[in-house]
């Protein structure tokens, strides 16, 4: 056997465990992307969450104007401070749609009492399968939809102040 | 294992209806567990919506057995959710260009295996 055989073994060892390294340094994104982008938002109903503020349909998403969707949660510890946040980007002039997923009318109102409430609209999901349409796998989650009511983007996780000029921008795109 | 925290807390809601109830039709009940041994979870990843005990996978068991009750064939349902998620949601190997050498490698392992073996036999003759 010549030498270079001979240490194959331990070359190949050396570079499983670089491999094993590299993915310790440099972990895999573990955010499940939704497919939607790009395409049409799946068509739906949903009843109002509340009494007081329409449901959602897709027809609502289809108005000549991009607006953003945010699936949230009552119950949703991350979607407590994602409203200042979005209201925030209410104030400069962006309509926000809500989908409340496996949420209950009294949890809701309370929740949006509490926190402010940046929805012009918010439409029950109470199995989750408008959210499941989306491609949608956690909450919070953002969609920008544009006027034609296409998907354009989606945020994963809660929308922070540091990524307003980047909902800004994707809005502006969707213009 | 983020998505597995706390901070991802369940809602108070009961499961839904299909989530953990058998179809009354034994044929399409077989169907829907065929199918959703086969899907991944969204939040547990690495569990199959059938293992899984997150909200979000009773409610893909529901609606993957409400699909089969209406008359949906698996592969539709197994269809539209990868154009939702992509194919990373099925468990069911591809035939994409990405998942060849998947399919390639044993038949190359076998191929080198016996290489190996002739090699073997031959050094033997020849000593």
């Amino acid at each position: 056997m010549s030498r270079a055989v001979r240490f194959m073994p331990l070359a190949l060892l050396l570079l499983i465990i670089a491999a094993l390294v590299w993915r310790l340094a440099t972990p895999a994104d573990t955010n499940v992307h939704s497919h939607m982008e790009g395409r049409a938002v799946p068509p739906f109903a949903l009843p109002a969450a509340l009494s007081g503020k329409p449901g959602l349909a897709s027809a609502d998403l289809a108005t000549g104007q991009p607006r953003l969707v945010n699936i949230f949660a009552s119950w949703c510890v991350p979607c407590i401070g994602e409203v200042k946040v979005l209201e925030q980007l209410q104030r400069r002039g962006v309509r926000i749609d809500g989908i409340a997923i496996r949420d209950r009318p009294a949890d809701l109102t309370q929740f949006l009492a509490q926190n402010g409430d940046p929805y012009e609209r918010i439409g029950s999901d109470s199995q989750s399968v408008v959210q499941i349409a989306f491609g949608s796998s956690g909450v919070p989650e953002s969609f920008v939809v544009d006027g034609k009511g296409v998907i354009r983007y989606q945020h994963i996780g809660a929308i922070e102040a540091a990524d307003i000029p980047a909902i800004m921008g994707q809005l502006e795109q969707a213009r | 294992m983020i998505l597995c925290t706390p901070a991802f807390a369940d809602s108070d809601l009961p499961p839904a209806y299909w989530s953990d109830r058998q179809l009354p039709n034994p044929r399409q009940e077989a169907q829907a567990q065929a199918l959703m041994e086969q899907l991944r979870c969204l939040v547990c990843q690495g569990q199959s919506i059938a293992d899984s005990d997150a909200e979000l996978a009773g409610d893909m068991r529901d609606l993957v057995r409400r699909r089969i009750a209406a008359g949906d064939k698996p592969a539709a349902i197994r269809a539209w959710l990868i154009q939702r998620y992509g194919t990373w949601i099925s468990y069911k190997p591809t035939a994409e260009p990405a998942a060849w050498p998947l399919w390639l490698a044993p038949i190359a392992l076998l191929l080198i295996g016996a290489w190996l073996i002739r090699r073997r036999i031959r050094l033997k003759g020849e000593s």
